[in-house]
């Protein structure tokens, strides 16, 4: 048994475990945590076949982006734990059979009918990096760009689906400014021109002298 | 040495309890759609365990627009789920029933 096969098999076990672990715990926390574990020795059974850029990839964004997301959700959103869970054991035998059955099957076909010989492992010279950027951008330039495209949906989609009014928030809408006209802020007001008033006799008891009367409320 | 069976059946392991995942978290939407992302692993390990053992590169090609579009669809899909909660307080699948269906 070689080191690279006993990483494979170290790196295989962590990952159906903790695939194990995911379906099976109470907490979303803790499933979204288990589902981080999967991604990390996935990442690390793609570097022993040699695709150092996806394990990366798969780490950076996988990991850092996409499960965080996940941990945020599940963490904002307060959810009766108890009433998700019913009807757990009632499902967990057809669960079961339904996928020892797939397993069966697929590991019957992959075993018996599929098999290729191993590679040469490449030299310390091959970039997988570099090898990946050369074809990435010259021959699958065009679902490349559509790709990044599809990311700038996913952007506005997420934004515009999440974004709410608030009714306390006090930022201001530059469309409502501009449409504003002069009819809809001030009125002129038709009427005749006051004199000022001699001090009325019956104000002073009560105040003192007031040098004019046109501060009292009417 | 590693062979092609090694990673497919790891794969085709990590498919089936995925599956089963959905099957047992049925009521749980979150859950539900890391299942769906644990489907996506497995199905990415067999492109790049035939990418390394056919020496072609178009596999990892192809699980880097996988990676790309299961991002973007993590993003929507929860966005989606807090809508969904926001609106009716509960992710529960069963109380998702305005349809009749």
């Amino acid at each position: 048994m070689t080191f690279e096969l006993v990483l494979f098999y170290l790196f295989g076990a962590i990952l159906l475990g903790g695939a194990l672990a995911m379906i099976s715990v109470r907490n979303p926390v803790h499933a979204a945590l288990f589902l981080v574990l999967c991604f990390v020795s996935a990442a690390a059974l793609w570097l022993l076949a040699e695709a150092e850029f996806l394990g990366i990839v798969l780490v950076l964004v996988y990991v850092g982006a996409v499960m965080v997301l996940f941990l945020f959700v599940v963490m904002m959103l307060d959810i009766n734990l108890a009433k998700l869970r019913e009807g757990f054991t009632e499902y967990l035998p057809v669960g079961i059979v339904v996928a020892l059955a797939m397993a069966t099957v697929l590991v019957l076909v992959i075993t018996r009918y599929i098999t290729m010989e191993v590679p040469e492992r490449a030299g310390p010279e091959y970039a997988n990096t570099e090898a990946l950027g050369a074809i990435l951008y010259t021959e699958y330039v065009y679902p490349f760009e559509i790709a990044a495209v599809i990311l700038l949906v996913a952007i506005i989609a997420a934004i515009s689906l999440t974004m709410r009014k608030r009714p306390d928030n006090k930022s201001i809408d530059p469309g409502k400014q501009m449409a504003v006209s002069r009819e809809g802020r001030v009125r002129m007001v038709a009427m005749p021109s006051e004199k000022k008033k001699a001090p009325r006799r019956g104000a002073q008891g009560s105040g003192a002298n007031a040098p004019d009367g046109d501060d009292d409320p009417k | 040495m590693i062979t092609l069976e090694h990673y497919l059946v790891l794969a085709a392991l990590l498919f089936s309890i995925s599956v089963a995942g959905i099957f047992l978290n049925r009521k749980n939407v979150i859950v539900l759609l890391m299942c769906i992302e644990l489907m996506m692993l497995a199905v990415n390990i067999n492109f790049i365990a035939f990418s390394f053992f056919l020496q072609d590169l178009a596999g990892q090609v192809f699980v880097f627009f996988i990676l790309t579009v299961a991002a973007a669809e993590a993003a929507i899909g929860l966005a989606i789920l807090v809508l969904l909660f926001r609106n009716r307080g509960t992710i529960n699948v069963q109380d998702m029933d305005a349809m009749k269906g």
